[in-house]
């Protein structure tokens, strides 16, 4: 019964949406004023998939096994979190989480947006049914969710292990509400560009939603990152690996979108970059869904392959972009650029910003396909990984960073005050850095060596916007702006104490035997078999110590039945100054067992400023809305326009 | 991770893995002695593709075949061979799927000369809305 | 913005489309071959691990094309194998063995149980000579031709299907 509501509840929302659809294109037909309904029609389409999804959280967590989707993917002895957060953990559920979000977000512009004019509106609504009815279809058609078997087996096939994590409950529905809801970025700027009303207003009404998502992409992306730290076992943090990178693209292609609004929004220059953007980073996004569901690239991460679900994407995929870069290519001759600004000046800079993200952009995107289109045109095999993203990428991001650290100090237009005053003493603090490093480490990688002045100079650099007048009166986007960047510096001196500073250590060790990393010395007291609700496991005791006190790590190798597999579960102590990584290997036959442990430095700093960085996001959104709030108190009585 | 590899194999129906009886090589879970030889052994493993697994380094895999290949990089080393020689040695067996770092092929040209290419015409790009509004 | 610029993205998008239509129209080949045919067999010299002669590189180059069998014990597609091995071997082909992370009792029993087309078997418990010749799994087998050339790489079980293929091999291999 539940599940059918679901699928009914899914059905209605689809007919909604091309019913939505109908009434743009009516709009654009007709002087019918459509305004009052359209919007209606978005909210009630969100709703209707919302409830779908709720009825897939309630199949999953009584774990009605007569739905296929249940039986494939869960298991009566699972803890309960996992059981409900297993319903996003596979191809079909993951996919009703996406419209959902796809669907909420419409739903949300249509009951909350003031700002755009009603004709704009009226096309992005249009656009994101039009972008909704297709995944709608695809779920409907060729992943239901909600398929049903008969007769009801009395067993699930289990959660895979790796996925039975926290990281499993927060990453996913954080990446989806980031990814997803530049959709909405999507969907004003192909409305913009059917109506003509590609402005600073246009500008205004979209940042809202693009810093949210935003913000929400870079806390997922952050928490991906550590869910892969800790759950895998080997102490790497971003492995280059095709689904990451599907994640990073349209990160990179929204930041450098948020930053082009801002100077449509404050100047009305860079109006065909900001729609490109615009249109790129959703696109960005569906070309990640796409590679990740269809099998096309390998990948550890990759958790459906499905070449036929792959075409059906690549449709789409083909469809909206397509049209969309098409809308482009015509309607972008007839934007008129705004007003003149010289090379040293804040839009000098932000357009600087976006080219530099453009060009990491492209080159994550080439590195990803490349080996796919070498092996189309010539059969040969050729791998891309880290050396190449990180040699090429890298130096690029260590640029940004510099300038990340000069650009708000400018000013619009021209900046005339001698701005590099200010920048002496975080030039000092770089430079005596560097020197520190060379004193402390004299052999380090390059990327690490630059890498820590550049972040002290960041560091430095980005709190000077609030110096020199009161804090407390400086508005809330700028409190999030300095905080975001800020964060920056921290992931990036976290990334290069980790790649300078780590000490490893693999060894055989036999019981009552110590071993060093780093610092620490670490003695193995022995390896007994424990239990826990759905595995069973052997479990290590380690003694940690550093000259006083002792650190007791239990790393465990778990054994799972549903499915069949083994993990390691690394036991790992995070301090002041850094982490403790413990790993308990294979017995080895000389009686001792393999461990691996690892002393990382300041690593904590990595997602620490990631963390920040997504806080800065978030304060520089309530900042405005506050703002907005504040001045016009009939804000709350309008409703349509 | 070799569990995963294996369930990821099974599904995509190899005609590979059960495992052996054998344990891994001596060198497959040890640190060479000389720190500086490990370092540079360590930085090659991390850029030598598991050739039985679905996107990992020898170094961050647990696969046997990984264990050997880390094994052979090690012992390698320890001879006093440089990591270009050992990884040469390995792509004249497998080809450059094997090297993570592209190697100097032609097919992989594009992959270098990419980012400057794309940084010249964005420079071009932004030097005419730059200059064009200063002469104004 | 002029009209080049406003295009190139549609024209990247269908170069980007046209190769994903390609990778989901073409299966994807996940086995790794071997660089090295037509290259001189790598010198070798594995110990025995049953009572059968070890063997060395030289013990390729006799003269005729041989088959070199790349198995385990512990390989499960390398027992049917065994019974396509030997009906090559019923048709006059030379094959010989390399047993990879095997003990001598579980190759003992696996020929025991399956069956013994080999001529020498070599005992690589380090996969060492696996890797010197390309291979990266099993069962895996290559054509050498008299002169210690390798000449064609098989990946996977040679199956009945495969017979007429491996002849043909052999026969080139002269």
């Amino acid at each position: 019964m539940i599940a059918e509501t679901g699928l009914a509840a899914l059905w209605l929302a689809a007919g909604l949406a091309a019913l939505q659809l109908v009434l743009m294109l009516m709009a654009f037909r007709t002087p019918i004023e459509v305004g009052r309904t359209i919007r209606a029609v978005a909210v009630v389409q969100g709703a209707l998939t919302a409830i779908s999804f709720a009825m897939l959280l309630i199949v999953f967590a009584r774990s009605d096994m007569s739905v296929a989707l249940v039986f494939e993917n869960s298991h009566s002895a699972k803890p309960f979190i996992y059981k409900v957060a297993g319903a996003w953990g596979n191809h079909e559920g993951s996919m009703l989480l996406w419209v959902t979000v796809l669907s909420g977000a419409g739903a949300f512009l249509g009951w909350l947006s003031q700002r755009t004019s009603e004709r704009t509106l009226v096309a992005a609504l249009g656009a994101q049914a039009a972008l909704a009815l297709g995944f709608y279809a695809f779920l409907l058609i060729a992943s239901n969710p909600f398929a049903r078997l008969f007769p009801a087996p009395p067993e699930g096939k289990g959660l895979n292990p790796l996925l039975q994590d926290p990281g499993l409950a927060f990453h996913p529905p954080t990446l989806y509400f980031g990814y997803v809801g530049l959709s909405v970025a999507f969907s004003l700027a192909v409305g913009a560009l059917l109506t003509g009303e590609v402005d600073a207003k246009l500008a205004r009404a979209m940042r809202p939603w693009v810093l949210g998502a935003w913000t929400l992409l870079t806390l997922g992306i952050t928490a991906g990152s550590y869910w892969a730290y800790y759950e895998l076992g080997w102490g790497g943090y971003w492995f280059w690996d095709p689904v990451e990178n599907a994640s990073l693209m349209p990160w990179l292609a929204a930041t450098a979108l948020l930053h082009s609004i801002n100077v449509l929004a404050a100047r009305g220059a860079l109006k065909a970059w900001t729609m490109m953007l615009a249109v790129i980073a959703f696109s960005m996004s569906m070309v990640g869904t796409f590679l990740v569901r269809s099998g096309v690239l390998t990948s550890v991460h990759a958790f459906a392959i499905d070449p036929q679900r792959g075409t059906f994407l690549l449709g789409l995929l083909a469809i909206y972009v397509g049209a969309a870069f098409t809308l482009f290519a015509v309607r972008g001759g007839t934007l008129k650029e705004g007003a003149p600004f010289e090379l040293v000046s804040r839009e000098s800079g932000l357009v600087i910003n976006n080219l530099l993200l453009s060009v990491i952009l492209g080159i994550v995107f080439l590195g990803t396909l490349w080996p796919l289109f070498v092996e189309a045109v010539s059969g040969e095999k050729l791998s891309v990984g880290a050396p190449y993203f990180n040699a090429v990428a890298g130096p690029l991001a260590l640029v940004l960073a510099v300038l990340v650290g000069i650009g708000p100090l400018l000013s619009w237009r021209r900046e005339r005050r001698p701005v590099f005053k200010q920048l002496t003493i975080p030039a000092l603090l770089a430079a005596t850095t560097l020197a520190i490093s060379f004193i402390v480490a004299p052999a380090m990688g390059i990327l690490p060596r630059l890498g820590l002045p550049a972040a002290t100079f960041l560091a430095a650099a980005s709190v000077l916007p609030l110096v020199g007048r009161s804090p407390f009166r400086a508005p809330l986007a700028t409190w999030g702006m300095v905080i975001a960047h800020f964060g920056i510096a921290v992931a990036l001196v976290g990334m290069a104490m980790n790649s300078a500073f780590t000490s490893e250590r693999l060894a055989v060790v036999q019981r009552n035997e110590t071993q060093t990393v780093g610092p620490w010395t670490i003695l193995l007291k022995g390896v007994t078999p424990t239990a826990g609700q759905n595995f069973t496991a052997i479990e290590a005791e380690l003694h940690a110590s550093r000259g006083s006190g002792i650190e007791v790590l239990k790393p465990q190798t778990r054994y799972f039945s549903d499915p069949p597999m083994e993990t390691n579960e690394a036991a790992i102590e995070t301090f002041w100054n850094g982490q403790l990584y413990t790993v308990i290997g294979k017995p080895d036959p000389s009686g001792g067992w393999q461990v691996r442990l690892w002393w990382k430095p300041f690593v904590t700093l990595i997602w620490f400023g990631g963390a920040l960085i997504a806080l800065g996001g978030a304060i520089a959104l309530l900042g405005r809305a506050w703002r907005r709030r504040r001045r016009k108190p009939e804000w709350r009585k309008e409703r349509y326009a | 991770m070799k569990r995963l590899c294996l369930l990821l194999a099974l599904i995509a129906a190899q005609p590979l893995l059960a495992d052996s009886k054998l344990p891994p090589a001596y060198w497959a879970n040890r640190q060479l002695p000389d720190a500086k030889k490990e370092a540079r052994a360590q930085s090659l493993m991390e850029e030598l593709r598991c050739l039985v697994c679905q996107g990992q380094s020898i170094a961050d895999s647990d696969a046997e075949l990984a264990g050997d290949m880390r094994d052979l990089v090690r012992r390698r080393i320890d001879a006093g061979e440089s990591p270009e020689q050992v990884r040469s040695w390995l792509v004249q067996r497998y080809g450059s799927w094997v090297s993570y770092r592209p190697t100097t092929e032609v097919a992989a040209w594009p992959l270098w000369l990419a980012p400057l290419a794309l940084l010249v015409v964005g420079a071009v790009l932004i030097r005419r809305r730059i200059r064009l509004k200063a002469h104004r | 913005m002029s009209r080049a610029i406003r295009f190139a993205p549609l024209v990247l998008l269908f170069l980007l489309i046209a190769a994903l239509i390609w990778r989901l129209a073409t299966p994807v080949d996940s086995t790794v071959s071997s660089k090295l045919e037509g290259k001189s067999l790598p010198a070798f010299a594995l110990p025995a691990v049953v009572a059968k002669p070890g063997l060395a590189s030289q013990d390729l180059q006799t003269g005729t094309p041989r088959i070199l069998n790349i198995f385990a014990s512990w390989c499960v597609p390398c027992v049917a194998e065994v019974k396509v091995l030997q009906e090559l071997k019923r048709r006059g082909v030379h094959i010989d063995g390399i047993a990879i992370r095997d003990r001598p009792e579980d190759v003992a029993a696996f020929l025991q149980r399956n069956g013994d087309p080999y001529e020498r078997i070599g005992s690589d418990a380090q996969s060492q000579v696996q890797i010197a010749l390309g291979s990266s799994g099993v069962p895996e087998s290559f054509v050498i031709d008299g002169r210690g050339v390798i000449r064609y790489q098989h990946i996977g079980p040679i199956e009945g299907s495969d017979i007429p293929t491996m002849m043909s091999k052999l026969e080139q291999a002269r």
